[in-house]
């Protein structure tokens, strides 16, 4: 039998018409959390002027499709939050969901009237980054789910132009029925849309100018602030047939303002996508020694710039010697000489690269052979090992890698479906039960990660401020960051994770434990600032955060930027702080979270 | 060449993905239609194919064999025991790693045809 517990999980309220429904004993209903229920409003708004708002929004775009029942507003809230339930948890009044480019127009002029902050989704699967939630409480989501449409592929130019609802599945499904011999870069769970994911930067695993989701644009249709429409790059020059060619068009691009922006809402974009290859092969490279990182980092750049290579997955195998004090404790030192005798006493090198090559089976061959003849003439003990070379498309079989390419102990980490363009849930498992861990989940799933410089060098230098910076955010500490790795999603820096002390509360569900991790992420937050590192990506919770470390010239950046924001949003309605973007109109909440 | 610009009468007709048909509930559910569904929105998650990287199972089917250790299928086409109450429960709140589903992305229609499909496939 099911309990209500086992169906809710442990801190989710539910409607009494949902419960009622279930067929179960009478165990007792989960305890709402204070906020549960309550109702929610703009701030500034009252509950008569939100009513009179959303009879307007229903006369807009129909009253089925506005939606502010508890029941059904549930949904738009983060699943995942630091705040779940508190009374400032960053959770909707109410959502919207037009159908078309006439109906987005529509919602932005109601809500200019009433001075409602609305804040757009597409697919609203941006998790670990705050889901479908907005950075003012109270807001009203534009849902654009139902703006599905897959305008144009074209595999000859290797182009694409979209709606916001389009997932990276529903796409790759339009592929497929189709045999488009065109990739789009995916994300790591393909529930995600290509709109959202490129406006928030996210990033995969192909070739370099693909992987940059953001980068691979190319052309938007945007509703601005006051509801006008506006296109970038050749779009704004009326019946050009380049506007999924050229993204610049003439002047002054403001493309940029709305990835991670608040300056309008984009409700068509262009895409390049990569032709698909004849063929994928693989190949891992080792290297003896600590310090043979900075060579190899130096022939795996040269080969990524001149688009030799896909995404390498860096690694190191040294990990398995933590259990080892003497090891353990170099490590902890940076006692590279100690930890170099340790590892060749046990046969183990310090690092290892693997990489990717697309192309024809001989073309792929040929620069597997180039990229092993640059790293013995760098680090003569290196060792190279010839991975998978598969015919594409692969088959299900092949995705699912079962194979081990290598010899043992050498292990691939490269994950198929990524590498090649397939939209998979796979990755879903990471907050989910474990078998180690059984009864309990991540319940705020977050990524977190800092932008370091692409060299050996700087990678060894973040390793010793990220140390530095956990003893500082925690005391006691002992963060073993010799051995972080750096992950090259986007093709021309690395980014570092900041997971010092792990960004799950899976060992700590309760409200304090989640507002204890919040309130650390900050503290890392700010002393990564100082030591140089900046974040690339964050959810609402945390984009002021993210926002005060990039302070150079007295936030000089952030300050034209709300410049901009005032004049084209004077009543600050579009996602307000979104970015750390604050309108004048709502800049009192900036960094009122939790401070 | 393949080129594909939709014209506007083709608008929603070629690529305009599987669209939740507002909140009408099709009378009766159709089990048909909720297979499609599943397919597009269930089964990448609860399907019953392998995961990869050596997982035997996809992440949703593998959290309910840990789940229930064998007192109930991982496998939810095979769950006798879900009424569509319950399956729209799940599907609208959320439970554990599985986050909640908009109106948008699946409508009550939509669960229903699911649930239909998953009462055929489980015997019930």
């Amino acid at each position: 039998m099911i309990t209500r517990r086992e169906i809710l999980g442990s801190s989710i309220a539910v409607p009494a018409a949902g419960l009622a429904a279930l067929s179960t004993a009478a165990a007792p209903i989960v305890a709402a959390a204070a906020d549960a229920g309550a109702q929610v409003l703009p701030p500034g708004v009252t509950a008569a002027q939100f009513a009179q708002a959303l009879r307007e929004f229903e006369s807009a775009i129909g009253k089925d499709w506005v939606l502010s029942s508890e029941e059904d507003v549930h949904p738009y809230r983060d699943h995942f939050s630091m705040l779940k339930d508190q009374p400032d948890e960053l959770r909707p009044s109410a959502a919207v969901c037009p159908a078309s480019v006439e109906e987005v127009q529509a919602v932005v002029r109601v809500a200019n009237r009433h001075r409602i902050p609305l804040y757009a989704i597409s697919t609203g699967k941006n998790f670990a980054y705050g889901g479908p939630a907005p950075n003012v409480r109270g807001s009203v989501t534009v849902d654009l789910k139902r703006m599905n449409r897959i305008i144009e592929v074209d595999e000859r130019r290797h182009t694409a132009l979209v709606e916001p609802g389009v997932s990276y599945m529903d796409f790759y499904r339009h592929l497929q029925e189709r045999d488009l011999k065109v990739w789009v870069d995916t994300a790591d769970v393909g529930w995600g849309g290509l709109m959202g994911n490129a406006l928030e930067r996210g990033c995969g695993y192909t070739m370099g100018p693909y992987r940059d989701h953001f980068s691979a644009h190319c052309g938007m249709e945007i509703v601005l602030p006051n509801g006008e429409l506006m296109r970038t790059g050749m779009g704004a020059l009326p019946g050009s047939k380049a506007w999924q060619d050229y993204k610049h068009g003439f002047g002054p691009d403001p493309s940029g303002l709305f990835a991670q922006g608040n300056f309008g809402i984009v409700v068509k974009m262009g895409f390049r996508l990569m032709p698909r290859p004849e063929h994928w092969r693989t190949g891992l490279i080792t290297v003896p020694r600590r310090r043979d990182f900075l060579a190899l980092v130096d022939v795996v750049n040269y080969l990524s710039d001149l688009f030799v290579i896909g995404e390498p997955l860096y690694s190191s195998p040294l990990t398995r010697l933590l259990g080892d004090a003497t090891f353990r404790k170099a490590a902890i030192d940076f006692d590279e000489a100690t930890m170099d005798r340790i590892a060749a006493a046990n046969k183990i090198h310090s690092w290892q690269v693997e990489l990717q090559f697309y192309g024809s089976e001989k073309t792929t061959l040929a620069n597997w052979e180039w990229a092993k003849e640059l790293i013995l003439r760098a680090v003569p003990d290196a060792n190279c090992f010839d991975g998978e070379s598969l015919k594409v498309p692969v088959t299900q079989a092949q995705i699912e890698q079962n194979t081990r390419p290598y010899p043992a102990p050498y292990v691939s980490v490269m994950r198929r479906n990524v590498m090649h363009g397939v939209p998979k849930l796979y990755m879903w498992r990471s907050p989910g039960r474990t078998d180690d861990a059984p009864d309990t989940w991540n319940e705020t799933h977050i990524g977190l990660f800092s932008v370091v410089s692409r060299s050996g060098e700087a990678v060894f230098d973040a390793q010793k401020a990220f140390a530095d910076v956990a003893r500082k955010a925690r005391a006691g500490t002992e963060y073993v960051s010799s051995l972080l790795t750096p992950l090259n999603w986007h093709q021309s820096c690395f980014l570092i994770g900041n997971s010092f002390f792990g960004t799950s509360t899976r060992n700590d569900n309760s409200p304090e434990g989640k507002i204890r991790q919040l309130k650390e992420l900050q503290q890392v937050l700010k002393l990564n600032a100082q030591a140089g590192y900046g974040d690339y990506r964050a959810p609402p919770i945390l984009q002021d955060d993210v926002a005060d470390q990039y302070s150079f010239n007295n936030h000089i950046l952030r300050r034209f930027n709300e410049t901009l924001k005032d004049a084209v949003d004077p009543n600050g309605i579009l996602s307000p702080g979104r970015g750390g973007i604050w309108p004048k109109t709502h800049r009192k909440l900036r960094g009122g979270l939790r401070k | 060449m393949k080129l594909h610009i939709m014209g506007i009468l083709l608008v929603g007709t070629v690529a305009t993905v599987v669209a939740p048909a507002a909140f009408a509930q099709s009378s009766p559910p159709s089990a048909e239609r909720g297979r499609s569904l599943f397919q597009q929105k269930c089964q990448p998650c609860h399907g019953t194919e392998p995961s990869d990287m050596g997982h035997a199972m996809l992440p949703g089917t593998d959290a309910l064999r840990i789940k229930y250790r064998g007192a109930l299928p991982a496998a939810i086409e095979q769950r006798k025991d879900l009424t569509p109450e319950a399956i729209k429960v799940y599907v609208r709140r959320g439970t554990w790693s599985m986050p909640p589903f908009r109106k948008t992305e699946l409508s009550d229609g939509d669960i229903a045809d699911i649930a239909a499909w998953i009462r055929k496939t489980a015997g019930g």
